[in-house]
């Protein structure tokens, strides 16, 4: 087990209820990796929250302003962190010291869940560090990587100088999402290089070696003579590799070019290493927001009911769990929206809503009383928490019957109203909004186009544009952060009301630009 | 079982410095870099006064954001769940562009409350102002002792017995020498067992500076020239509280005639009388003379007025209690005179005129809020 700053064992009675809790999890079912609860003070709860669950990681202000916003609303009694799980081997999860014991049972239920869906859903799969030599078990060594990133990022600070250094993580921090998280990613072997896709024959024709115009065939040899024909064709093969682009082939890991290219000095490039590897590790549980918190929510209720809670403590378990589905205007709360879809999963598959058949049926009352016995209902739900993640999920998942039961609207800003207002239930409409909200965690699509544009050194960003602006103000001080990494002036393609629009920043001044 | 997890207490989890505490104290830094950069906007404005607690201030800054390539909000939307038909607006507080935000894509205009201890407000304001420290004029630093039972120790008067130590003690012994029976537990403590609350001697410095702060409630002054002067003393008060370690404050009022009154009403009063300027001043020396012997303090009277006063005569008999009386007794006499649209303006003319020359002297024209900070300086920037 990785040695800890904090010294937070579990008291008996919280191990007690811990063995209990893993016993009705596991006749369920769930499959999970060891996991180790600590007891942490508010304090330390926020602290470790700050962190985002690592209590151990760069030193960089943001953590700290993090905590000055958790510990202002706990102390208001806005907020109060129940539970957080990290994905490692072992898992560590925190309990709240103080909380019921319901609330801890809760809790219990909940992070064993997230622990099952860290081990079994294949987008974590690139968060592996390799396998245990013993039990082939995948090892996950987050907690000690990120200590190790931060340490070096400290002894960095203390040779360079913690301003310097916390300057460029700013920096590199604006730069956090471009990221490709199709990227097949392991850390222990990340070698971008040697990714080869086979594209067929080279179609580009080999261009004809310029000679000079000979009016009699016999002055050829005289005119164009071997020696200076040799020189010709290497000048043209020359231009030919000078005109290659470069990235031959765009690329939306922007952070991983820029670690492979940009002329960095060693600390910049363990900083930004750094930042890259935290990226990527947190990458599936942005893609697997809905899924993951659904998935925990589910099990926390079925096993809290059918197994661990007494008749004293079920009111009090209903008080919070209504507290966690509640749903705001204006917001989906993934773990309602999670919750839901795989109920609507069990159930249909229970009942055999599924199928040709059941999609040709136009029989309402036949429909309503569809149930077939199949009771297939929870293989189908371990499935889909393997294989899919919140966009596949909730385009494979999500229908018209369910939109109606759960009330699902999209909205939008009304100009003319000067206000946010319902726009539509239409069910293809609200699919399509979630999807393009889920897609790349709501993130813009970037790649990089050209390091070596104009031939300068510059280098171009596009931005695939597919229906929302770039916020302007933000993309220019993205920027700055670029050109301070690149050290040359950088452009972003992108698309401004409609316009394509190239912003360039040159290190000194921002450039806007109507291309036509 | 919750009685159980209350007993349970680990010695570690009580507040040991945090790892966090470096870097929430490099936010705080650049919080601060934040406020001095703004620090013009907020005395203009005036908007910290009402922030007020005991000892800090409730700032609200920019929330300080990373900026990503995202999405512009307004062509975006999202999907919310819940009741409403087409058309509806999402509730009331979502209108200002919160809608569609899931947690952590937080909108960029929000505003941060920082609090910050009133030193620390003083101390941004003397790093951006450039004011210099201010000398104690070699006068005497008064302290007051006080003494707090804090300690216990083994022998004193029989009146700090401290019952609950010594019978604890007598039964530790008891028990260890095997003398403790049960049956009748009888305690008799011995002269090692008996214990006496002791005290320790804290010093306390008090108040070795006073300001005196002097109005003209007439009808001229209006409420936007009041605020001017509320602003201006709170910033005042907050420099010269960072100077001294206690500072007093008393108000004086006067149209043509002078009262002494408490900070609330001192910034409320709306009268409509003339305005003798000498009643004010006459009280100042008065309280100077009773409560507040010059060699052993630092005395700090402030005027504002709009600069109408009712005769010449009573301009100069301001002067001359000022040349006999205030100026000998104080650090230094700051007049600030707030532009109004009735007042005449003559009484800095005055001033000047006739104690040309006179450093402890310092006069100012405030002619809008703008004009405070600049005020401020001049009062300030001397150092006395």
């Amino acid at each position: 087990m990785s040695s800890f700053a904090l010294k937070t064992a579990l008291p008996a009675y919280l191990h007690d209820e811990q063995l209990k809790m893993e016993a009705y999890a596991r006749g369920f079912g769930l499959d999970f990796f060891p996991t180790v609860f600590e007891v942490l003070s508010y304090d330390q709860m926020n602290e470790v929250a700050s962190y985002g669950g690592f209590p151990v990681r760069y030193p960089h202000w943001r953590f700290g302003m993090e905590y000055e916003q958790l510990s202002k609303s706990y102390e208001y009694g806005l907020s109060k962190i129940y539970e957080m799980v990290i994905n490692n081997t072992p898992s560590i999860a925190y309990l709240l010291e103080g909380n019921s014991m319901v609330e801890q049972k809760l809790v219990m239920a909940h992070v064993l869940a997230h622990v099952d869906f860290f081990k079994n859903n294949f987008a974590f799969a690139v968060t592996d560090q390799g396998k245990n030599p013993e039990t082939g078990a995948p090892l996950r060594k987050w907690i000690d990587t990120m200590a190790n990133d931060g340490a070096v990022v400290r002894r960095w600070a203390n040779r360079v100088g913690i301003e310097k250094v916390e300057e460029f993580v700013d920096q590199c921090l604006s730069l956090e999402n471009l990221i490709d998280p199709h990227k097949p990613f392991s850390p222990a072997t990340a070698t971008r290089k040697g990714m080869v896709e086979f594209e067929g024959e080279d179609k580009t024709p080999t261009p004809e070696t310029p000679r000079l115009r000979v009016d009699h065939d016999y002055m050829e040899g005289f005119i164009n003579p071997p020696a200076f024909m040799d020189a010709q064709r290497k000048k043209t093969a020359d231009d030919l590799e000078k005109a290659k682009k470069f990235p031959e082939r765009r690329d939306r890991d922007v952070l991983g070019f820029l670690l492979d290219h940009a002329p960095l000095e060693a600390w910049e490039r363990d900083v930004l290493a750094v930042i890259r590897r935290e990226a990527y590790y947190f990458a599936p549980q942005m893609q697997t927001k809905i899924m993951n918190e659904g998935w925990a929510t589910y099990w926390h209720s079925k096993i809290m009911t059918e197994k661990a809670c007494d008749a004293s403590e079920i009111i009090d378990y209903a008080d919070r769990t209504a507290g966690v589905l509640a749903t705001a205007k204006g917001q989906i709360n993934p773990y309602k929206l999670g919750v839901e879809l795989y109920r609507s999963i069990e159930e249909r598959w229970n009942k055999g809503q599924f199928g040709k058949e059941w999609e040709d049926c136009d029989d309402l009352d036949a429909r309503r009383n569809w149930d077939r016995r199949l009771g297939q209902g929870r293989k189908k739900l371990f499935e889909a928490r393997s294989l899919y993640t919140d966009v596949t999920f909730v385009d494979e998942f999500l229908t018209p019957d369910f939109v109606a039961e759960q009330k699902m609207y999209t909205f939008g800003y009304s100009q003319r109203n000067n206000r946010w207002e319902i726009e539509t239930r239409k069910f293809q409409e609200v699919k399509q909004k979630l999807l393009e909200r889920l897609t790349n965690g709501g993130n813009p699509f970037i790649y990089v186009e050209d390091a070596n544009q104009g031939n300068r050194g510059e280098l171009l960003l596009t931005h695939e544009h597919m229906g929302s602006d770039l916020r302007v103000d933000y993309a220019k001080e993205v920027l700055r952060s670029l050109v301070r990494v690149w050290k040359r002036p950088v452009e972003v393609q992108t698309v401004v009301d409609g316009k394509k629009t190239l912003l360039r920043f040159d290190g000194q001044e921002h450039l806007q630009r109507a291309l036509t | 079982m919750t009685v159980v997890a209350l007993r349970h207490r680990r010695p570690y989890t009580d507040r040991v410095s945090l790892r966090i505490d470096q870097d929430h104290g490099r936010f705080r830094s650049i919080v601060r870099g934040r406020i001095r950069q703004n620090l013009r906007k907020y005395i203009s404005q005036g908007e910290l006064l009402g922030r007020q607690g005991k000892d800090v201030v409730s700032i609200p800054i920019p929330q300080i954001d990373i900026p990503r390539f995202r999405y512009g909000d307004k062509q975006q939307g999202g999907v919310g769940q819940g009741d409403g038909d087409s058309g509806d607006p999402l509730s009331g507080e979502e209108q200002e562009g919160e809608g569609g935000k899931k947690a952590g894509q937080g909108e960029g205009q929000h505003a941060l409350e920082v609090e910050v201890t009133l030193d620390e407000l003083a101390a941004i304001l003397g790093e951006e102002l450039a004011l210099p420290n201010i000398e104690n004029k070699g006068k005497a630093k008064l302290v007051n002792k006080k003494d707090r039972y804090v300690g216990i120790r083994r022998v004193g008067p029989n009146s700090l017995r401290h019952f609950k130590r010594t019978f604890r003690h007598a039964l530790r012994r008891q028990i260890g020498m095997g003398t403790y029976d049960p049956k009748r537990p009888i305690i008799i403590p011995t002269r090692d067992d008996m214990r006496y609350r002791s005290w320790k001697t804290d010093e306390e410095p008090i108040a070795n500076a006073v300001i005196l702060y002097m109005m003209d409630v007439s009808g001229s002054m209006g409420d936007e020239q009041k605020e001017i002067v509320r602003i201006e003393s709170f910033w005042i008060d907050a420099w010269l509280r960072s100077q001294y370690k206690g500072l007093e404050t008393r108000f004086i009022i006067h149209d043509a005639a002078a009262r002494e009154v408490d900070r609330d009403t001192f910034f409320r009063t709306r009268e409509s009388g003339g305005t003798m300027i000498s009643s004010a001043y006459k009280l100042a020396a008065q309280m100077i003379e009773n409560d507040y012997p010059s060699g052993e303090w630092n005395i700090y009277p402030f005027h504002f007025s709009d600069g109408d006063n009712w005769s010449v005569d009573d301009t100069l008999a301001c002067i001359d209690i000022l040349k006999q009386k205030l100026l000998p007794a104080s650090n230094m006499f700051c007049y600030g005179q707030v532009e109004s649209p009735y007042g005449s303006g003559q009484f800095i003319k005055d001033l000047r005129e006739h104690l040309k020359g006179d450093d402890r002297v310092i006069t100012s024209e405030i002619r809008d809020r703008d004009a405070i900070v600049g005020s401020i300086r001049e009062f300030l920037g001397k150092g006395r």
